[in-house]
């Protein structure tokens, strides 16, 4: 138990009176940041960075990382109050989050969302703190092929059930991975379907389209009802808080699934964003009322925020083990430690004991001043339901126009948003299902590359999909999970009718 | 009153003139100094944009605060769009590699150099050839000997697809008569990982972007692509020093490459916001948390600014055109 | 969710608006519109099998998906029950958050973003029309002053400025 000893002197270290006080700060910075869509976590972290020069290391990375973990919560609040995903892995949220919202249930659904938060993380951390060197190992296990097999699990958890007009769902689905395979190929270094344009060649951000499809357009339904917010008679106090824990032991089975799921994701390490759409995809699958699933189902909230913090928490193993960065802002907090001239790497945890278990502690405390933290705001952003219309709906308009210049500094993407906003409304009409749009614009491009890099590498051979052990058992699982849905309607169809259908749904 | 306005304004230029030797006192930054990266967050790139933002700031070379940018779309191009779109913004930076040459050649993208405006190479970055630790060969002779014998062509991993990466196992084909399957990754440390999990056989790294597998005894250099060993005489692993290292041409593989690292303005920018980078550069240049930050990544260090960085663009850019070309990565 | 409210809406008046049908054509002749020029960008480019898929091999194969979806989808349009897709009011009011809405873009290029979102809030809180014309006018000058304060002062995001904000010196 030398691992738990170092902890405690880690807790220590993480403990003392300013640690805690920039533990605070960061945490508030990080809410502020991950609720304005313009800022994002790798902003807040990147501007921070140079003020904390002058610290010692492990105060400066307690307060960078606290600042990740408000970003992680606050990302929350917009999905859930506006339609309007902050970041990738929040997107899964609001397809009930935001119904509980307009159903008058803002305040049960912003707390659910950040326990669940603060589950997946705790999970993730106590992975980090007792089994690190060996996980770190596993996840050299994972070459392009695997990294395939991974994507495609993530598309067949998520899209094999789908019950809506099939046609529409695959067009859908189709129309993400174009969106996403606009721009420079990385494997050939060509430029894709930009027909000479130079803004189309740095190809379509997530954030701009769901910017537009999500919470423009939701703007744009809104108002067809009146000028008025759905669900402004939320009834707000903190007893919400307490009557939503009290509900929460009943979803065990999810929370225990989506944290597996979101480690296992966090490790390999497939993502944050994958996590969220499996462990929503998965909560659907295995509900006995998956049809409640999108019209305001809590489990919908829980699963896939308990897996993306799982996975987003875990994410941080290989960056201090491997030296790979699982996320934008990881990305920046190693750029962060290599300016204190700490070489993440397998020895990191030899040769910077102290600053491991300190940062391994703050994570503990980090998350739990966290929770605390939002949990107190639950009250202030359900509140913001309440304010007229005429005067939250211009800001909001403005906050998502800021949001969506920021992520390339273009005004053209400012007029994507706009035009993604018109098409989510016609979609949204239409019936034709978004989440597989954002799925596939998503994980599109990596799924593409990882195929390619492993016939690359195999010759062209597509064997390379079945030669070890765990592909094959990540292909295969994959492969069931896609055919479950159609097979099981096809069974039930032909036990009703006696007849054959479903043979296109095999697509 | 105009004939004294006049006269003022002489007497600016005069002292303008004869403060030369200083020239940084002629113009001050304004407000917030952008360096744009055109690489994502982490890679060599960034870290270097972001380890001379924490010298500047530190050591207050500047009065105005620095802010990194991240803009990797397109290959870098976005990066190098933005400050071509920026001309005549003296708060602006671009940090640059071989890139500047190799993006618009690949991609036919309107982008030339000559649109910006040079400031200073810091250094260049060497590149290597690495195997897995458990991996049998000892030499890159070993290593080619293997893969003019393997039945299948032995995989090499890089970064992106027709960049300095690619370009050197095209050299390395050419060099040894035999055909490798170059796979691209998205950074450096993608391929340094895909290597120690043993997914490829080889991989082309720079120092930096294998350093900490290196040391956490997963991969080892073979050789380095250059004319001359490395400088680095300090162990760093398997009590090796990173001037221990033989260049690739005494092992029988002739391929040397080299790429600069190096700082633009955007166009049509004053002389004095040059001189005041310029100046700023050279401090940073003789800083000793810079030349830390050389060491620890083992970059060739070669300031140059003026006419000599022009002169070496010049060339390095015929040079590229002529190896990309050759490697039939120009686009059509 | 969106097929109750329209059948509740059809069995109480006749609303006049927009029906479904046209749109739903609209729609999928679009996106086969779409699907052709996919399809004519990746085989332009290459979209064979040359030691590994080339860099047009999966938008061709998604493209030839996605025609064939979009073709189906269109089949399937002529079929649908023609019911009222958006009736001319509820078209009234999403122009009137829409129109404000594409002015403000198209001023943030001239005038600058905190302009822009100023004329944005006074030209969609009148158009609402239920507030008084001081808090709109406070509103117009609290909410991009907010705006600038965070992003420009402190977070130091460069945001889009104009002709105002180069008088101010910024």
């Amino acid at each position: 138990m030398d691992d738990f000893s170092s902890l405690m002197t880690g807790f220590q270290v993480a403990l003392s009176w300013h640690n805690v006080g920039f533990m605070v700060i960061g945490v508030v910075l990080g809410i502020i940041v991950g609720v304005l869509p313009g800022l994002g976590g790798p902003n807040g972290v990147a501007i921070l960075l140079p003020l904390t020069f002058g610290m010692d290391p492990t105060s400066a990375i307690i307060l960078l990382s606290s600042i990740y973990w408000g970003a992680l919560f606050g990302g929350a609040i917009t999905s859930i109050l506006f339609n309007i995903p902050g970041e990738a892995w929040s997107v899964a949220t609001t397809f009930d989050g935001y119904p509980m919202a307009v159903q008058g249930k803002a305040a049960e659904a912003l707390t659910a969302a950040f326990t669940a938060s603060f589950i997946g993380a705790l999970s993730g951390v106590i992975l980090i703190t007792f089994v690190a060197p060996l996980v770190a190992s596993f996840a050299l296990r994972f070459g392009p092929a695997e990294f395939f097999a991974v994507f495609l699990l993530t598309f067949c958890s998520f899209i094999g059930m789908g019950r809506e007009n099939r046609a529409k769902i695959l067009a859908s689905l189709c129309i993400g991975f174009l969106l996403a395979a606009v721009g420079l190929d990385s494997i050939s270094g060509d430029l894709r379907m930009t027909f000479g344009s130079t803004e189309l060649m740095r190809g379509f951000d997530f954030l701009v389209v769901v910017i537009g499809l999500f919470g423009v357009s939701e703007i744009l339904l809104t108002v067809e009802e009146g000028l008025v917010f759905k669900g402004k008679q939320a009834k707000i106090d903190l007893k919400v808080v307490l009557r939503t824990w009290a509900g929460l032991p009943r979803y065990w089975a999810t929370l225990l699934r989506s944290a597996i799921v979101g480690m296992w994701m966090g490790v390999t390490p497939g993502g944050a964003i994958a996590a969220s759409f499996m462990g929503y995809g998965l909560a659907k699958r295995f509900s006995r009322q998956p049809d409640s699933f999108g019209k305001g189902n809590i489990e919908g909230v829980l699963a896939p925020e308990t897996a993306a913090h799982a996975a987003g928490t875990s994410a941080l193993l290989p960056m201090l083990a491997l030296g790979i960065p699982g996320s934008a802002t990881a990305a920046v907090l190693l750029g962060g430690l290599l300016v204190w001239g700490l070489q993440p790497g397998p020895l990191l945890f030899v040769e910077q004991k102290q600053f491991v278990w300190g940062l391994i502690a703050s994570m503990y405390l980090g998350n739990l001043a966290g929770l605390v933290i939002v949990l107190a705001t639950v009250p202030l952003f359900a509140a913001i339901m309440r304010i007229p219309f005429s005067y939250v709906a211009p800001v909001i308009l403005i906050v998502c126009a800021i949001g969506a210049y920021t992520i390339s500094n273009s005004i053209f993407d400012i007029w994507l948003m706009l035009g993604f906003g018109l098409v989510g409304y016609v979609f949204k009409k239409l019936d034709y299902p978004l989440a597989p749009l954002v799925l596939a614009l998503v994980l599109g491009d990596r799924a593409e590359d990882s195929f390619r890099q492993a016939l690359l590498g195999s010759g062209g051979s597509l064997k390379v999909f079945a030669a070890n052990g765990l592909v094959t058992t990540l292909v295969g699982l994959a492969l069931l999970l896609l055919l479950w849905g159609p097979v099981m309607d096809g069974v039930g169809a032909l036990r009703r009718r006696g007849q054959p259908v479903a043979a296109k749904a095999a697509e | 009153m105009k004939q004294h306005w006049l006269a003022f304004s002489t007497l600016l230029t005069v002292s303008a003139l004869l403060a030369g030797v200083a020239p940084a006192a002629a113009w001050e930054p304004t407000k917030a100094i952008e360096i744009v990266v055109p690489f994502s967050a982490g890679g060599a790139s960034d870290q270097m944009a972001r380890t001379i933002q924490g010298i500047i700031q530190k050591n207050q070379l500047t009065t105005q605060p620095i802010i990194v940018v991240n803009k990797p779309a397109a290959g870098g191009a976005e990066g190098m769009l933005d400050i071509q779109k920026s001309a005549g913004d003296p708060h602006k930076l671009i940090t640059t590699s071989s890139g500047i040459f190799m993006t618009p050649m690949a991609t036919k993208l309107p982008l030339n150099w000559q649109d910006y405006t040079p400031v200073a190479m810091m250094a260049q970055d060497s590149f290597l050839l690495w195997v897995n630790a458990k991996s049998p060969y000892k030499t890159a002779a070993d290593f080619m000997a293997a893969a003019k014998a393997a039945p299948a062509p032995l995989k090499i991993g890089g970064t992106s697809s027709k960049r300095e990466d690619n370009l050197l196992v095209f050299g390395m084909e050419k060099s040894g008569g035999v055909k490798f399957a170059y796979i691209p990754y998205t950074s450096g440390g993608q391929a340094s990982t895909q290597l120690s999990g043993n997914h490829v056989d080889a991989n082309t790294n720079n120092p930096a972007e294998d350093l900490a597998n290196w040391r956490g005894g997963a991969t080892r250099p073979l050789c380095v692509f250059a004319e001359q060993k490395m400088a680095y005489s300090e162990k760093v692993a398997d009590g090796l020093s990173w001037a221990d290292i033989p260049t690739c041409a005494s092992q029988g593989l002739n391929v040397s490459y080299q790429m600069l690292r190096g700082m633009f303005m955007p166009g049509k920018v004053t002389k004095e916001q040059q001189a005041f980078y310029v100046e700023l550069f050279k401090k940073v240049s003789q800083n000793a948390e810079w030349k830390d930050y050389l060491a620890r990544n083992a970059l060739v260090p070669d300031y140059r600014d003026g006419d000599a960085f022009v002169q070496f663009l010049k060339l390095d850019e015929d040079k590229h055109a002529k190896l990309m070309s050759d490697a039939g990565f120009m686009a059509k | 969710m969106s097929g109750a409210s329209d059948s509740q809406v059809s069995h109480s008046q006749i609303p006049r608006g927009l029906s479904r049908r046209p749109v739903e054509i609209t729609t999928a002749l679009l996106l086969i519109a779409l699907g052709l020029l996919v399809l004519y960008d990746s085989y332009g480019r290459g979209a064979g099998w040359d030691n590994g898929p080339q860099n047009g091999f999966f938008p061709a194969r998604v493209g030839w998906i996605f025609l064939a979806a979009s073709l189906f989808i269109l089949v399937q349009s002529f079929r649908t029950e023609n019911r009222v897709f958006v009736t001319y009011e509820q078209l009234g009011q999403v122009a009137r958050v829409f129109a404000p809405l594409v002015l403000f873009v198209a001023l943030v290029q001239p005038l600058g973003l905190y302009v822009a979102a100023g004329i944005f809030i006074i030209v969609f809180m009148s158009i609402v029309a239920t507030s008084r014309w001081w808090a709109i006018g406070l509103t117009a000058v609290l909410v991009p002053l907010a705006c600038f304060w965070v992003f420009e002062l402190q977070f130091r995001v460069p945001l889009p400025k104009g002709p105002l904000e180069a008088l101010l010196g910024y």
